[in-house]
C-alpha cells in the first residue's frame, strides 16, 4: 500500500496527534488574535485543555499505560473548576464596566 | 507500600492546611456576621504557623510516598518554610489593610490557606499530575484572590487578566505534559529522568519547551510576564505581596525540582531556554521600572527582574546553582515582604497612596520608616554588604564556575542599571522636599517593615544558618 493512502487507512498515533496539534493551535489563535468577546477566550481555553486530553488518552492507549487516562480524568474536572472561577470573574468584572469586550480592558496598560 | 502514618507523617503540613481551610470555612459561614472577617484571618495565621512548625518535625531524611506522587525531601521543606513564610507575613499586612478598605470578608484569609496548600503540594509533587493538581490549587484560589476587591473596577480587571493569561499558560504547561508522558511512558519525575537520556527525540524538547513556558508564566519570566504589572498594580496591595513572595517561592521551587530531578540528562536543551528568559527578564526588569510612577507597578517590574536573577542560578543546572536559587529565593522574599510593608504604611489622611512621588522627603517625616525602606531599596538593589549582594553573589558564582560567561556579564550589567531606580527611591527620600505627612502605621504593619530589613542588614553578619539550610536543601535535589 502507498504512503498516503495508508495515512488515510490505518488510524493511528499520528492522527490523533495532530488533531491535538490543530486543535491547541486553534485555541491559541483563538486567545491571541481575539479582539472580541472575553467569552470566546473561555472557550479557547476549553479547546485547549480538551486538545491536552486527546494527547494524554492516545499516549495512553499507544503506550498501554493507564496513568494517562488518570491524567486526562483530572484536567477535566479542574476544567470545570476553571470555567466557573472564570465566568465568576467575568460577572464581577462585568457589573463594574458594563461591558465584556476585549478592547475595553484597558484601565491599566501593561 | 508505605504504611499510612509513615505517609501522614511526612505530609502533615499539607493535612492541617486542608483540614484548617475547610474549619476555617465553617466558622466563617456559621459565625461571621454579615460576612466580616471575624477572627478568621488571627486563626489562619494561626493554622499555617502551625504548619510551618511541623515542616521542622522531619528535619532529616526524605520520603517518598503517596503512590509515589509526593515527596517530603529538604528541598521541599526549605521552600515549603519559605512559602508558609511569605503567607503568614501576607496575611500579617492584610488585616489592617482590608478592613480599612471594607473588603474584610472571612473568605479572603480561607482562599489564602487554600493557595497555600496549593504552593505546598505542587514544591513536593514528584509526578505530572501533582504538579499539574498543585499548580490549579494554587492558581485558582489566586484568581479569586485578584479580584477580591469587586467593587473595584481595576481589581476586577486584574482578577480578569490573571485569569485568561494564566488559563492560557496552563493549558501550555499541560500540552507539554503530554509530550513529555508521551515521549517517556512515564509521568514520574525520576522514571522520566530514566527514559530521557543521550539524544531526546523532537517530543521531550517540544514538551520541555511547553512546560518551562507554562512555569515561566507563574514566575513571571519575560516573555511570559505580560500581566504582572497590571495584575500587581489593580490587586488589593496584601494580595500583591501574597503574589510576590508566596506564589513565586512555589513557582521557582517546582521549576527548580523539574527541571533538576526529571531532566538531569537534559541541561543543553532547558538551559538554553533558562539563559534565554533569564536574560530578557532581567532586561525588563531593569529598563522598564525606570518609568514607572507607581509603586506597586515598579515593584512588578523589580520582581520580574529578580526572577531573572534567580534562574542565573539554575541554569548553571548544579548543586551549588540550585544552593544560589534558594539563597536568593529565601533573601527576596525578606525583600519583598519589607518592601510591601512600606506600601502598606503610606496613607495619607485614611487613603492608600502609591505613587513614588508621595515618598519624597520621607527622612524629614519618618526617618526611622526612611532607614527601613531605604536599606530595603538598596538591598534589592544589590549594594553591599547587604543581603541582596550575597543573594546576587550567590547566583552568579555557579554560573561563572559552570562556564556560563555572557549571561554572568550581562546581568551584573543589567543589574547596574536596575540600581537606577532603587537609588531614585532612597534620593527621593532623603533629599527632596517633603510631601504630605503619612498617617501612623499599623503596628503589625511597622513590625514585618522592621524585621526584614534588620534581617536584611545582619544578614551579613549571620548567613551561617541560612546558607548551611540551603546547601543541605539542594544537596537532596541530586
Amino acid at each position: 500500500m502507498s504512503g498516503v493512502s495508508d495515512f488515510l487507512v490505518n488510524i493511528g498515533l499520528p492522527h490523533y496527534l495532530g488533531l491535538a496539534a490543530v486543535l491547541f493551535t486553534i485555541g491559541m489563535v483563538g486567545i491571541i488574535l481575539n479582539r472580541k468577546n472575553i467569552i470566546v477566550i473561555l472557550m479557547s481555553v476549553e479547546l485547549i485543555l480538551l486538545s491536552v486530553n486527546i494527547n494524554f488518552v492516545a499516549f495512553s492507549s499507544y503506550l498501554g499505560d493507564l496513568s494517562g487516562q488518570v491524567f486526562s480524568l483530572f484536567v477535566l474536572t479542574v476544567a470545570a473548576a476553571e470555567a466557573a472561577i472564570g465566568l465568576a470573574i467575568l460577572v464581577a468584572y462585568f457589573r463594574n464596566r458594563g461591558t465584556i469586550a476585549v478592547e475595553d480592558i484597558n484601565m491599566m496598560k501593561g | 507500600m508505605t504504611p499510612f502514618s509513615f505517609a501522614l507523617a511526612h505530609s502533615l503540613p499539607e493535612a492541617v492546611l486542608a483540614i484548617g481551610a475547610l474549619v476555617l470555612l465553617m466558622l466563617g459561614v456559621f459565625r461571621a456576621k454579615d460576612g466580616r472577617d471575624w477572627l478568621i484571618s488571627e486563626l489562619a495565621i494561626g493554622v499555617l504557623s502551625l504548619a510551618f512548625v511541623l515542616l521542622f518535625f522531619n528535619i532529616q531524611g526524605s520520603a517518598v510516598i503517596w503512590s509515589g506522587s509526593f515527596v517530603d525531601d529538604a528541598f521541599g521543606r526549605f521552600m515549603k518554610a519559605l512559602a508558609l513564610a511569605g503567607a503568614i507575613g501576607s496575611l500579617v499586612l492584610s488585616v489592617d489593610f482590608m478592613r480599612r478598605e471594607g473588603i474584610d470578608l472571612f473568605e479572603f484569609p480561607v482562599l489564602v490557606v487554600l493557595a497555600s496548600l496549593g504552593m505546598l503540594m505542587l514544591i513536593s509533587a514528584r509526578d505530572l499530575i501533582a504538579l499539574y493538581l498543585g499548580l490549579e490549587l494554587m492558581s485558582l484560589a489566586l484568581y479569586v484572590l485578584a479580584a477580591f476587591h469587586r467593587d473595584n473596577a481595576r481589581a476586577s480587571e486584574a482578577g480578569l487578566k490573571y485569569f485568561a493569561l494564566g488559563a492560557l499558560s496552563s493549558g501550555m504547561l499541560l500540552y507539554g505534559a503530554s509530550l513529555i508522558y508521551g515521549s517517556a511512558g512515564t509521568i514520574q519525575f525520576d522514571g522520566i529522568a530514566k527514559e530521557l537520556q543521550g539524544a531526546p527525540s523532537i517530543g521531550a524538547v517540544f514538551g520541555i519547551v511547553f512546560l518551562m513556558a507554562g512555569l515561566s508564566f507563574k514566575m513571571s519570566l519575560v516573555p511570559f510576564h505580560m500581566w504582572t504589572p497590571d495584575v500587581y498594580e489593580g490587586a488589593p496591595t496584601p494580595v500583591t505581596a501574597f503574589f510576590a513572595s508566596a506564589a513565586k517561592m512555589a513557582a521557582v521551587a517546582i521549576t527548580a525540582r523539574v527541571v533538576m530531578t526529571a531532566f538531569p540528562h537534559l541541561v543543553s536543551q532547558w538551559r538554553q531556554i533558562v539563559v534565554f528568559t533569564s536574560i530578557l527578564s532581567m532586561a525588563i526588569g531593569a529598563f522598564a521600572a525606570i518609568g514607572q510612577t507607581n509603586i506597586k507597578r515598579l515593584m512588578a517590574y523589580s520582581s520580574i527582574g529578580h526572577m531573572g536573577f534567580a534562574m542565573v542560578g539554575l541554569a548553571a543546572g548544579n548543586e551549588a546553582g540550585a544552593q544560589g536559587v534558594l539563597m536568593y529565593m529565601a533573601i527576596y522574599l525578606i525583600m519583598t515582604l519589607g518592601a510591601f510593608a512600606a506600601i502598606l504604611s503610606m496613607r495619607v489622611t485614611g487613603t492608600y497612596v502609591e505613587n513614588i512621588g508621595d515618598l519624597a522627603g520621607l527622612a524629614k517625616r519618618n526617618g526611622t520608616m526612611a532607614f527601613f525602606l531605604g536599606a530595603i531599596m538598596l538591598s534589592l538593589a544589590g549594594i553591599p554588604p547587604l543581603a541582596g549582594f550575597w543573594a546576587k553573589w550567590f547566583v552568579f558564582m555557579p554560573a561563572v564556575n559552570a562556564g556560563l560567561y555572557p549571561l554572568a556579564v550581562i546581568g551584573v550589567l543589567l543589574s547596574t542599571v536596575a540600581c537606577f531606580y532603587y537609588l531614585r527611591i532612597v534620593k527621593l527620600m532623603y533629599f527632596d522636599e517633603p510631601g504630605l505627612a503619612f498617617d501612623k502605621a499599623s503596628p503589625a504593619v511597622t513590625g514585618v517593615l522592621a524585621l526584614s530589613s534588620l534581617l536584611i542588614v545582619l544578614f551579613s553578619f549571620w548567613p551561617g544558618p541560612i546558607v548551611s539550610a540551603a546547601a543541605a536543601a539542594a544537596h537532596s535535589l541530586f
